[in-house]
């Protein structure tokens, strides 16, 4: 047999072998560089096309206005997006919670489940921005009705992704428990919740970024404080430049929630992602 | 013979499923004993209610009517009395459980293992089943093959007296199996535990078991109960003698009677 050793030292790889590493080096900094030279072209041709065609501050900024006013406002977009970040935080915690917990009471009682769901499926296809008034009217002028509105978006997707993971358990695993006789505890915490994870935490990545949008969709409706207050205010100002720094702002919190569960989720399912991919 | 002398004692058992369209009889009267420390193969094609009787057996499944005995105690009681393993055709592993958690499962859940069980030890049992070294691995990493012994290891854990087994083999390559039947034969003989064994195989069956219990199906019924007559110790070697290869053809024909 002639197949090389499992495990090659550094000294005796061949020419090949160096030709192929350098080349996927190479490979590995074009992923890094592209997407940045892509980001850069994008500003550039904003910047040539707002400075040619003479766009007034009003209708566009120029994206060195924008930065201007990100670092010149950084202040007010802080203090602004605080209520934001609690208020989605919140309310991704209270929706997914309420989610888990009665997709948790759906699998044990079946009867519930063919009641309720019809009702939890019409409440969602109520539009966010159809929602919202309602739970204004209802909860105040407060962050309640955003934290509401933020956990009924989020509240959905998980319940449905829950209930799948945690039914679609392997019959031959549940005959298992059973042969084991397992209790209904025990066939929950050993088999369904481990199972349901991947599914859960598809649902949570999706929750963190819709929850944000939640919170901001919240905000447009009487509201003084918050990224969709400031963008309201923004737009009637016409102060293009301060919508574009809010915009940015709340997006780059969003992409950070969602990677921040994006981490948790690689954490948490160190062993089976493999499996389950 | 008193009842406890058989691992397994069913009389008269019929189960009837019924689905939306129809009602479907399953098993009809079908009455089969095991003795005690025996390996009893469950022989018959698709329909003929063989994994159903299995499931009767493990008080998976509640009969409507006819007795079924366990090692001398009811099905529900043996199953409680964790006297049972279970072995499915799907390894039914857990994926985020090592080799070495999977085969621990029993210990968590029902009330763990009763004070006076014998193999105690999940490291002991993937020995046995020949998967020393591989105790950290995930199910995903190993091969079918593999992953039945796993499954094989979990059942013994505690040293049920009965091991129920449903075409365990089935889905994996012909060698792979050849190997495995070797060594459950090895298991057998090694543990004393009695064996239920569900095949639609006439060589597994005749090769692995003491008896050969033939059902026909639509409804599953008992052909016969047949007694292999060969050597206790057995290796594959044996399947390809004058003796077994009639005893295959024996079994074949019964079949060939019952399948359309």
């Amino acid at each position: 047999m002639n197949h090389s050793p499992a495990h090659p030292s550094q000294t005796d790889l061949s020419s090949d072998e160096v030709a192929f590493a350098q080349a996927s080096q190479k490979a590995r900094l074009r992923r890094r560089i592209m997407p940045v030279l892509g980001v850069a072209s994008v500003l550039l041709l904003w910047a040539a096309l707002v400075y040619w065609l003479k766009v007034p501050p009003f209708i566009a900024p120029s994206p060195q206005m924008v930065a201007v006013t990100l670092w010149d406002k950084s202040g007010l977009l802080w203090t602004n997006l605080v209520p934001t970040m609690i208020e989605s935080v919140a309310g991704f915690l209270l929706g997914n919670l309420a989610a888990i917990v009665i997709a948790t009471v759906f699998v044990h009682k079946k009867t519930l489940e063919e009641a309720f769901f019809p009702v939890v499926v019409v409440i969602n296809t109520i539009p966010v921005v159809a929602k919202a008034p309602i739970l204004v009217l209802l909860l105040g002028n407060g962050m309640e009705p955003k934290i509401a509105i933020a956990a009924l978006i989020c509240f959905f997707p998980t319940l449905v992704n829950m209930v799948r993971g945690l039914e679609s358990v392997n019959p031959q695993a549940m005959e298992l428990m059973r042969v084991l006789s397992a209790s209904k505890r025990e066939v929950f915490f050993k088999l369904r919740l481990p199972h349901s994870l991947p599914y859960l935490f598809s649902a949570l990545k999706i929750a963190a970024s819709t929850a944000v949008i939640g919170a901001i969709v919240g905000e447009w409706i009487g509201s003084t404080l918050g990224i969709g207050a400031l963008i309201i205010q923004a737009t009637y100002a016409f102060d293009s430049a301060l919508l574009y720094a809010t915009v940015i702002v709340g997006s780059c919190f969003s992409m950070s929630f969602f990677l921040l569960i994006s981490l948790i989720e690689r954490l948490a399912l160190r062993q089976t992602s493999q499996q389950n991919s | 013979m008193a009842s406890h002398d058989y691992a397994v004692s069913c009389q008269n058992v019929t189960v009837r499923f019924v689905t939306e369209e129809r009602a479907v009889t399953a098993l009809d009267d079908v009455s089969f004993t095991v003795p005690a420390g025996g390996f009893l193969t469950l022989l018959g094609p698709s329909g003929c209610g063989k994994s159903t009787l299995l499931r009767v057996v493990a008080d998976l499944i509640t009969p409507g009517s006819g007795t079924v005995e366990v090692l001398g105690k009811t099905a529900a009681q043996a199953r409680m009395d964790r006297s049972l393993g279970f072995v499915f055709q799907d390894a039914a592993l857990l994926p985020w459980r090592t080799a070495l958690e999977n085969v621990a499962l029993p210990l968590e859940v029902g009330g763990g293992l009763k004070p006076s069980s014998r193999f105690t030890s999940p490291r002991d049992l993937l020995a046995l089943v020949g998967l020393s070294g591989w105790e950290q691995s995930y199910p995903h990493q190993l091969s079918g093959g593999m992953r039945q012994r796993v499954a094989i290891a979990r059942a013994l854990l505690g040293g049920p007296r009965l091991l129920l087994m449903d075409e365990p083999f089935g889905a994996l390559d012909e060698m792979t199996r050849d190997r495995l039947n070797e060594e459950l034969r090895r298991i057998w003989a090694e543990t004393g535990t009695s064996i239920l064994f569900v095949t639609h195989s006439v060589y597994e069956a005749a090769y692995l078991g003491e008896q050969v219990l033939v059902l026909s199906p639509n409804p599953g019924r008992v052909v016969r109960q047949v007694t292999i007559d060969l050597p206790r110790e057995r290796s594959l070697a044996l399947r390809d003698t004058p003796h077994f290869v009639e005893i295959a053809a024996e079994l074949r024909a019964m079949l060939g009677k019952v399948t359309p």
